[in-house]
């Protein structure tokens, strides 16, 4: 195996890395505040100080391949020869094909921009969609959009390459025989009409979430049919607590919806609102970002967390308690009780007092902008406790508000609809069962034996749009309609009615969900489009058209925001849920924390290459599936990061690789679900381990009892994160708020920075525009959109885990973590680091052949055709933004990749350097459209492809020149420093310094 | 033992030191001679199509605007390949059973587009904006010559990075204004001057007006302080050559 590579190998003779005394002691050496990235650097091991002296990891730039040197040279003798040939070939003639008719608001070479809507669990995301003659080749957010505010996250950004997928099934399937469609229709009729006859007693469909008013309104006509059917629904991550809780609190499930706006202090009780798939993410982190403002002084919101798994939420946090997932609750319960909200027992650990007191003081103090925030993943009275807080404290109707829920199926948990519809299977009642576009083979619970039971089911149908786990055990597998090829509706976190419309016919004939239950209620082969908009037609009828064509344009409904309820606090059924401890685990085992992937959601999204190459965001690991566990655990069991484990939870077990993760709770380790899919695709089979083997439906989230076993075995991770490190300089600037109030130049007292006449060389004056960038590091929160929708924009290419782990992974815009303080609880902050765009750029003068060059509107360009590949460049650039090809990593062959492409942007080949262009096709564009005008180029006009897609506004772009551009202004800030500034290199991208602000009772 | 070189053979090796290197260098001319030729370019070499398209006739006879046909050009940087719809606008009502155009009757009927060749093909690294050339005065003709003279489509201009650049670092030789004082005599000289494939630039014998404001101003030359282009460079605003050369005007 080519990645097993022991340590030893690496460094003859070293010791074992990680010895926790060592790096206390060097924390406790260093004077200040140090910022670290990985452990590796905090204790400077020898692999650490050896990966940092080389610009890219051991064996990089090696020659690894089995074949010997004396093959290479075999090969490439011939090639090499063929190359003299080949620069005697001319250009290939090159077809072009005009349309017969050409659509009417079509200009050829200018993309059109539709709204449409993506839905994950049951909640939808306003967008807007990129087409370039017909092909969807970029996701933007919706400004207009209000639940979004513009925002968009990584699921949404990578939709577009999912839709072009070639692993996506592309052929209707009876038992692994091709079938079409109408034959797929008749068989479908002759099953309804016997169906039909017994009133649907055995038909039961198995659905994900929905909140679609026009599918719900479908479903109901189908139940009319078959009146004795049954409709339920599966979400592997699923809100069953969210509404237990609010079925606790006010005996009713309720959608909780809060505003950041008007909150002063935020508890998060394992609430990752600020990670891309928390219903509400994107407007919840621009509220949250705006008021993170240190501009704000003293009304600077004020963020604790109280958290297991440690997720970019609360590494924003000014204040954490890491405790296992299974003491949130008691801790709840104790904080109950200190803010006088209600007597619902609970403690405060020994560790926990003090962090308790000041909290529970500061949020008594600030009544009315209090906000609690609880995760999908904690226990209902987790969720009902909050609710009483928020109500004692005085929030709701202030920092929230409850809606009927976004799911209109709520009131039953996902889990007990599994668990009735398995019940039923096994009882034999179920005679056909439809699946659509779930996947239970693969994500149910172990215990629910759905898997089991589904083989006494005679006749079983699948849509989806892969071949997967449960299609294999279907009779029927029906290529289902991705959501940028078929029409419909959905609601977002606030109940807002968005339209999904299609950007292209479905590419592999798929059908959507719609149209198939459509075809089963009443045989007619209707469209998603006449089904959609058949439905909003019997809801508006007052000029429907005008109404129809506003509503699409926009992409939601004005106004359709759900209206706020008013609900009370049920007395009596709150106390009987006191009533319910969970045990406490026994002595000594660990803890696991179940967890939602933040790249891959829940396994759905493995075959997509753009999210499993995105480093997650805490831990910096793609393409795979940790066991993440804390420096302390690890070293009382001896294991280090890379060491393979199996993981035994009663009696279930699975193989998995360990990570250290700093500010990870001790006894405890997170795994996160979605790895180990087996029938995912090319890219995703097999990457990582399925956590879904161990959860069982009586621990969903956590479970205590698990036993961890080291298999003596190394299991290599590929985490960019301690790549292209920039040494121990002052990368990252940060103070509380409290010294930046006193002394709000902080940020330039760290480093002097050369005066800006500092040439030998005449200073070059940028008469025109002068583009430039500045990114907050403390609106960013490091949630990874913009690294994948740069990668979307400027067709950067995929390279795989292995090449990963040597250091070639081609992302433009990386995202840093750099943490400060001791692992068990360290300060993390996320620095989005794009190329800083030089002024005086040490890249451009050791190029022996002018490939990057600098540009009158201070650009530093790259031209692939010039490049030669000799990386001098990357060697001496200090920021370590360039990217090379070491292989051809683009795809050149697959066709439905190129049509994904954006046609602006040149695909590059093997062998040459690339880097972030401040996406100056979109520069170009803009500057072309303001000329053609006869006008200047408004700021805001172009927006990077990163700063478009961050939900946070973290990231500006914009003229220099124009000195009332936002851009301009930020730059104007106290907070703004330039990153290395000292080798007067002249960036034109800086940073705003971030601002924690801590509470004084616990900063000791 | 007998010399095995004559002295003679001095001489020769002296003469081969230096036909070495004019080989070398003649080699070298060669290939750049070669690179730059029409076999390697196309320039002046019409392409199989597979409708013999002659724009000389519906250019030069007809005379039919450019922008009939490719009517994006002033909005959009493709400036616009005609569907078969565009064909048959005129080919459904005269020419009608022509068999040269079968094929784009059968493109109609089917709804099967008709594959052309295409002749103005830039390397896929360079990337051409039409709209803002339109608007700043560059006429169709600078870079595709006299299409009103071509029986079938070629590429006049070499699509050289040579070539293009030695335009963006000089625009006032090329640029030409839009609208000029409308001569009753010369029809030619009506409308949008970009479109005027006999477009003539000023010269003493054949000056050019423009209206400026209210007035009217008369240039001689194209180029020199007096000049039409130096004057369309500052009245359109074009970038500076030092600008328009920076790599990522075509590069990205």
């Amino acid at each position: 195996m080519d990645n097993v590579r022991k340590p030893e190998d690496v460094c003859p003779g070293k010791k074992d890395k990680l010895e926790l005394a060592e790096v206390r002691e060097k924390l406790s050496e260093a004077r200040g505040p140090k910022y670290w990235r990985t452990l590796d650097e905090l204790a400077q091991t020898p692999e650490f100080e050896e990966m940092m002296h080389r610009e890219f990891p051991k064996h990089a730039s090696e020659w690894t391949d089995k074949s010997s040197r004396r093959d290479f040279m075999k090969i490439m003798g011939a090639s090499l020869a063929l190359a003299g040939l080949s620069a005697c070939t001319k250009q290939p003639l090159e077809p072009i094909v005009p349309y017969v008719k050409q659509p009417n608001n079509l200009v050829l070479g200018k993309p059109l921009f539709y709204a449409t809507a993506m839905t994950l669990g049951a909640y939808g995301t306003g967008l807007l969609v990129e087409s370039h003659e017909g092909r969807p080749t970029k996701i933007e957010g919706n400004p207009q959009h209000p639940s979004s505010l513009g925002g968009t996250d990584v699921f949404t950004q990578a939709s577009v390459l999912g839709m072009y997928d070639p692993d996506r099934s592309q052929v209707n399937t009876y038992i692994s025989e091709s079938r079409s469609w109408p034959d797929v229709l008749s068989n479908l009729r002759e099953v309804a009409k016997a169906e039909k006859a017994n009133g649907g007693a055995g038909l039961r469909v198995l659905s994900g979430a929905t909140s679609s008013p026009s599918f719900v309104a479908q479903m109901q006509e189908f139940l009319k049919v078959y009146p004795q059917a049954k409709w339920y629904q599966w979400e592997a991550v699923n809100r069953d607590n969210v509404y237990a809780g609010a079925q606790m609190a006010f005996g009713q499930p309720v959608e909780t919806v809060y505003d950041f706006s008007k909150a002063k202090v935020v508890l998060s009780l394992d609430g990752d609102f600020l990670s891309s798939g928390f219903p509400g993410f994107h407007r919840y982190t621009r509220e949250f970002a705006r008021r993170r403002r240190p501009e704000l002084k003293e009304e600077m919101l004020r963020f604790y967390a109280v958290e297991s798994a440690p997720t970019n939420t609360s590494a924003k946090a000014d204040h954490r308690l890491h405790v296992k997932a299974s003491e949130v609750e008691p801790f709840v319960r104790a904080l109950a009780g200190a803010l006088g909200v209600a007597q619902a027992g609970g403690e405060f650990k020994a560790g926990q007092k003090k962090f308790a007191a000041a909290l529970a003081k500061d949020l008594q103090a600030h009544k009315g902008e209090v906000l609690v925030v609880v995760g999908d993943s904690q226990t209902p009275v987790t969720h009902a406790l909050a609710h009483a807080i928020n109500a004692s404290l005085g929030s709701v109707g202030k920092t929230v508000s409850y809606t009927e829920p976004v799911d209109p199926f709520a009131a039953t948990g996902k889990l007990d609809q599994l668990r009735q519809l398995t019940a039923e299977m096994n009882s034999g009642k179920v005679g056909t069962l439809l699946v659509l576009n779930t996947n239970p083979v693969y994500d149910a619970p172990v215990d629910v034996g759905f898997f089991d039971a589904l083989n006494k089911v005679k006749l079983r149908v699948h849509l989806g749009l892969y071949q997967d786990e449960t299609a294999k055990y279907c009779h029927w597998h029906l290529c289902g309609a991705h959501y940028l090829e078929h029409w419909g509706d959905t609601r977002t976190f606030d109940g807002t009615v968005s339209f999904i419309q299609p950007l292209i016919a479905p590419l592999y004939g798929g059908h959507s969900e719609s149209e198939l239950i459509g075809f089963l209620t009443n045989e007619n082969e209707a469209t998603s489009y006449g089904l959609t908009q058949g439905y909003w037609m019997t809801q508006h009828n007052a000029d429907f058209k005008s109404w129809w064509d506003r509503s699409l344009h926009d992409g939601f409904v004005e106004g359709s925001a759900a209206a706020t309820k008013a609900v009370t606090a049920k007395a009596a059924s709150f106390a009987a849920g006191y009533a319910a401890t969970t045990a406490a685990p026994a002595a000594g085992a660990l803890e696991v924390i179940f967890r939602r992937d933040a790249t891959i959601y829940d396994g759905r999204f493995a075959n997509n290459g753009w999210l499993q190459e995105t480093p997650k965001p805490m831990t910096q690991i793609c393409w795979d599936s940790p066991v993440l566990m804390s420096v302390a655990t690890a070293k009382k069991l001896k294991l280090k990061s890379e060491d393979e484990v199996e993981l035994e939870l009663n009696g279930r077990k699975v193989k998995g690789a360990i990570w250290i993760t700093p500010g990870h709770p001790d006894d405890a380790v997170t795994i996160s679900l979605g790895g180990g899919r087996e029938l995912a695709g090319r890219t995703g089979s097999g990457i990582g381990f399925s956590a879904y083997k161990l959860r069982t439906s009586d621990a969903m989230w956590f479970a205590g009892g698990l036993k961890l076993t080291a298999t003596g075995g190394h299991f290599g991770l590929a985490s960019p994160q301690g790549h292209q490190s920039m040494e121990g300089r002052a990368i990252v600037r940060a103070a509380t708020l409290e010294d930046f109030i006193k002394n709000p130049g902080f940020a330039h007292e760290m480093v002097e920075a050369p005066a800006a006449g500092l040439t030998m060389y005449a200073p070059y004056e940028y008469k025109d525009h002068k583009w430039g960038m500045a990114i907050d590091l403390n609106s960013c929160v490091g949630c990874k959109t913009c690294e994948v929708a740069c990668q979307a924009e400027n067709n950067i290419a995929v390279v795989g885990k292995e090449q990963v782990k040597s250091g070639r992974i081609m992302h433009w815009l990386r995202i840093d973590n750099y943490h400060e303080g001791p692992p068990e609880n360290p300060n993390t902050y996320f620095q989005p680091v794009p190329c800083q765009q030089c002024e005086n750029a040490p890249c451009e003068l050791v190029c022996p052949v002018g490939a990057t060059s600098h540009s009158t509107e201070g650009l530093n360009d790259m031209v692939y055709n010039r490049c030669v590949g000799t990386r001098y460049c990357s060697n001496n650039c200090p920021y370590k933004v360039r990217r090379f090809n070491f292989l051809l990593y683009s795809d050149f062959e697959t066709p439905q990749l190129k049509f994904q492409r954006n046609p602006e942007v040149t695909v590059r080949s093997r062998g040459v350097m690339e880097k972030c262009t401040y996406c100056v096709q979109r520069i170009t564009h803009g500057r072309i459209n303001a000329e053609e005008q006869n006008r200047k180029v408004q700021d805001g006009e172009i927006l990077t492809a990163c700063q478009q897609a961050c939900p946070a506004e973290a990231i500006v772009f914009g003229d220099l020149n124009d000195a009332g551009s936002r851009v301009a202004k930020l730059k104007a800030s106290q907070r703004n420093y330039g990153l290395l500034e000292e080798l007067n290199t002249r960036p034109r991208t800086t940073y705003m310094a971030a601002v924690r602000n801590p509470n004084p009772e616990l900063e000791s | 033992m007998a010399q095995i070189f004559s002295r003679g053979a001095n001489s020769i090796a002296r003469a081969s030191i230096l036909g070495g290197l004019i080989l070398v260098v003649g080699l070298l001319w060669a290939a750049l001679q070669l690179q730059r030729s029409p076999y390697f370019t196309y320039a002046g070499v019409a392409r199989p199509q597979p409708v013999p398209f002659p724009h000389q006739h519906h250019v030069g006879g007809l005379g039919i605007d450019c922008r009939y046909c490719h009517t994006t050009v002033e909005v959009s940087g493709f400036a616009g390949i005609p569907p078969t719809k565009t064909c048959m606008n005129c080919h459904s009502q005269i020419w009608t059973a022509a068999p040269m155009l079968e094929p784009v009757r059968e493109s109609y009927r089917t709804g099967k587009s008709l594959s052309w060749s295409r002749a103005n093909d830039l390397p896929d690294f360079a990337y051409f904006d039409h709209s803002i050339h339109v608007t700043k005065g560059i006429g169709c003709n600078t870079c595709h010559g006299r299409v009103d003279q071509m029986p079938l489509m070629y590429n006049q201009a070499s699509l050289q990075m040579e070539w293009c650049i030695n335009c963006h670092r000089a625009p006032e030789k090329n640029l030409r204004p839009h609208y000029v004082k409308e001569n009753a005599a010369d029809p030619m000289t009506m409308g949008d001057q970009i479109y005027n494939m006999a477009y003539e630039e000023p010269s003493a014998e054949h000056p050019v007006t423009i209206r400026e404001g209210q007035s009217y101003k008369t240039f001689t030359s194209q180029t020199g302080p007096e000049g039409l282009g130096t004057y369309l460079v500052k009245a359109n605003n074009v970038r500076s050559p030092r600008d328009i050369t920076s790599c990522n005007t075509c590069h990205r």
